[in-house]
């Protein structure tokens, strides 16, 4: 197989972001009524600014219905934001710098439902070859591809590549999306609940290809999960979203062992302890988040936080940079907030 | 780190034999099923009927006789007795096969032709012009299918060619509901997604990934529309919108025998019989292919 190399320049040099997100948003119109009027929208992602850097895994966790899925999307091209811009390695995407073709070649995505995002028409070459072909690449090289790419993820192309995805089990299918992911020889790939579906044991193998093919073809991952410990064990870097923002975001062993967010805390408690002393007594969230369709006032974690206070709902807090380098959005963090917890300006060297 | 901890393709007993292939599948489920068997074998039998009817008729459909004019079934030289003009009624079932399995089928066939590409065009757009198409659609939806067709075979004027127009005309819109139903549903799966992500044109996604899925559902839709189109084609052939005397069709038949009813009940009953037999297999048939084609999750 050829290396990704030789199919794309790195334009912005190791320093560029690979990907740039600047104020994302988009929402969802409810059904409309007899005069064409909607009546509500949802908003299922407001606002969201992250960069994904050169060869890092960024995790992006969160409860459901938080956006992760959308954000996918988003990241894909799949669905037009309602604002904000996608850089790709300092080139705006869908204009004469990088066409929307030409990105997608370099980005890929994994989808969770391994059956539902196979052809249950094609065979399992024929579904990995088919990005190539688009791609202007000749149907026999496209399939020998395909086979390489098969070999590569453990499947044995003399026995599956005639195959149909109704003959495969879950784990060998979701190794076919990789494979399928892969033929185009990206540069990003999106996995959106990659391995959720799949059984711990086949999770662990497929969890241990990804980090494998990402080392061999320098591929640079966005990893969307709702389990906090297969994001842990995959990420450089972890995103914590709720309810179409980010609340968190920064280094994944310290976003793991020092959670500035209540949010984060909260997510973190929920995971249970592998130790009977430490097992978790209370549920640490109670209720469901709120409705993203009328999304609460300021902040939008303080109808369920406990140290919520009246500053809360009135202020809105932004994603400011903490001096370990993790990004927090919460009034506890900012400086003067209101926040009874939150930090003053004086710092207490300075008075005599 | 642990490299890729079982290798599927090197456990022992996991070894499954070279797939048939979708295709393959169909035609096994096709075959263990008796009924499905039984009627495809009258269909190939009504069409072999269709092609070679002159051939094996036993007598002359159009030689009329005054003297033996409804003769019951089982008069000698007359298995199934004669109409009302004397013609041989076997000789005219079989000659009339042909023109009546022909005004089933063409209607069918260009309405499958026409809907899907109506259908699938809607249902992949989405939209505004989904909207558009499917409330043009609904309109037709208005007039009952039997008036519609009485009404567009009245205004175009009575001949085979008019009737086989306002049959297709009828059977458009309700493929056009199925074909747009099954591609909305395709549309909507994560392959199509991914097939968008790679960078693929909506006209190579259809042709490549929404074809092959919803064709069979609308086919196998289209087979039960053949007896329906068979007795339209009757229909307007009794009201003499279709074809025309002394042509043998069934449908005409039973019109022109109809005023036989109380000398020859049985006699004038008789096309009517293989209208019965002829929509009754394709409708099994059509049954049996959407269970053959059904794939399991």
């Amino acid at each position: 197989m050829k290396s990704n190399a030789s199919t794309w320049t790195d334009v912005g040099g190791p320093a560029q972001p690979l990907l740039a997100i600047q104020n994302l948003v988009k929402h969802f119109a409810l059904k409309k009524d007899l005069l064409g009027r909607s009546t509500g929208t949802v908003r299922a992602v407001d606002g969201i600014s992250f960069d994904v850097m050169k060869g890092e895994t960024l995790g992006v966790v969160g409860e459901s219905g938080c956006g992760k899925s959308t954000t996918a999307r988003l990241l894909m091209s799949l669905i037009k934001p309602d604002q904000g811009d996608i850089i790709f390695d300092s080139l705006s995407i869908g204009t004469t710098q990088l066409s929307l073709k030409e990105f997608r070649r370099q980005t890929q995505m994994v989808f969770q439902d391994s059956y539902a995002s196979l052809n249950p028409r094609l065979t399992i070459q024929d579904s990995i070859a088919f990005a190539p072909q688009v791609h202007g690449i000749s149907k026999k090289e496209a399939n020998s591809r395909a086979n390489d790419l098969l070999a590569r993820v453990g499947l044995d192309p003399n026995r599956f590549a005639q195959r149909y995805p109704h003959e495969l089990s879950g784990g060998q299918r979701q190794r076919i999306n990789i494979a399928r992911a892969l033929a185009l020889q990206p540069r990003l790939v999106i996995l959106d609940e990659a391995v959720s579906a799949l059984d711990k044991s086949v999770e662990a193998q497929v969890l241990n290809l990804l980090l494998d093919l990402k080392k061999e073809f320098g591929l640079t991952y966005v990893f969307i999960s709702h389990d906090l410990n297969v994001v842990r064990y995959i990420s450089d870097r972890v995103m914590v979203m709720y309810l179409g923002q980010i609340v968190e975001i920064g280094d994944s062993e310290t976003l793991f062992q020092q959670p500035k967010h209540p949010y984060t805390r909260a997510l973190l408690k929920s995971v249970p302890s592998m130790d009977p002393d430490q097992r978790t007594m209370e549920p640490p969230l109670s209720g469901d988040p709120p409705n993203p369709i009328n999304p609460p006032p300021g902040c939008r974690f303080h109808t369920r936080c406990v140290f919520a206070e009246k500053v809360c709902s009135e202020n809105i807090p932004a994603l400011i940079k903490q001096t370990d380098g993790q990004s927090v959005a919460c009034l506890m963090h900012v400086k003067n907030s209101g926040h009874s917890a939150a930090p003053c300006s004086k710092i207490s060297g300075d008075a005599p | 780190m642990l490299n890729v901890a079982v290798d599927p393709a090197k456990v022992p007993g996991l070894v499954v034999e070279k797939s048939t292939g979708y295709w393959g599948g169909v035609g096994q489920r096709f075959l263990r099923d008796k009924v499905a068997m039984l009627t495809a074998a009258i269909v190939i039998i009504l069409l072999l009927l269709a092609i070679f009817g002159p051939l094996i008729a036993p007598a002359d459909p159009y030689a009329s006789s005054i003297l033996k004019r409804l003769k019951p079934i089982g008069f000698p030289g007359y298995p199934l007795g004669t109409d009302e003009l004397g013609r041989d009624m076997l000789s005219r079932l079989i000659v009339g096969t042909r023109l009546s399995l022909f005004m089933g089928i063409t209607p069918v066939l260009l309405a499958f032709t026409i809907g899907s590409v109506i259908g699938i065009v809607a249902g992949y757009a989405g939209g505004p012009i989904n909207t558009f198409v499917m409330r043009t659609i609904d309109i037709f939806y208005a007039f009952p299918s039997v008036l519609l067709a009485i009404a567009l075979s009245g205004v175009l004027g009575a001949g085979i060619t008019n009737s086989l127009i306002s049959l297709t005309i009828v059977f458009i819109p309700p493929i056009v509901r199925v074909a747009e139903s099954v591609t909305t549903q395709i549309r909507s799966r994560d392959f199509v997604d991914a097939a968008r992500a790679s960078g693929a044109n909506a006209f190579t996604i259809v042709r490549v990934h929404v074809l092959g899925n919803v064709l069979s559902p609308i086919f196998v839709y289209s087979t039960s529309l053949i007896a329906v189109s068979m007795i339209l084609a009757s229909g307007l052939s009794f009201l003499g919108l279709g074809v025309k005397p002394p042509e043998p069709e069934w449908g005409l038949m039973l019109n022109t025998l109809r005023t036989a009813i109380y000398v020859q009940p049985w006699i004038a009953a008789l096309p009517g019989v293989m209208i019965f037999i002829t929509s009754i297999a394709f409708n099994l048939l059509s049954d049996g292919l959407r269970t053959a084609m059904e794939i399991k999750n």
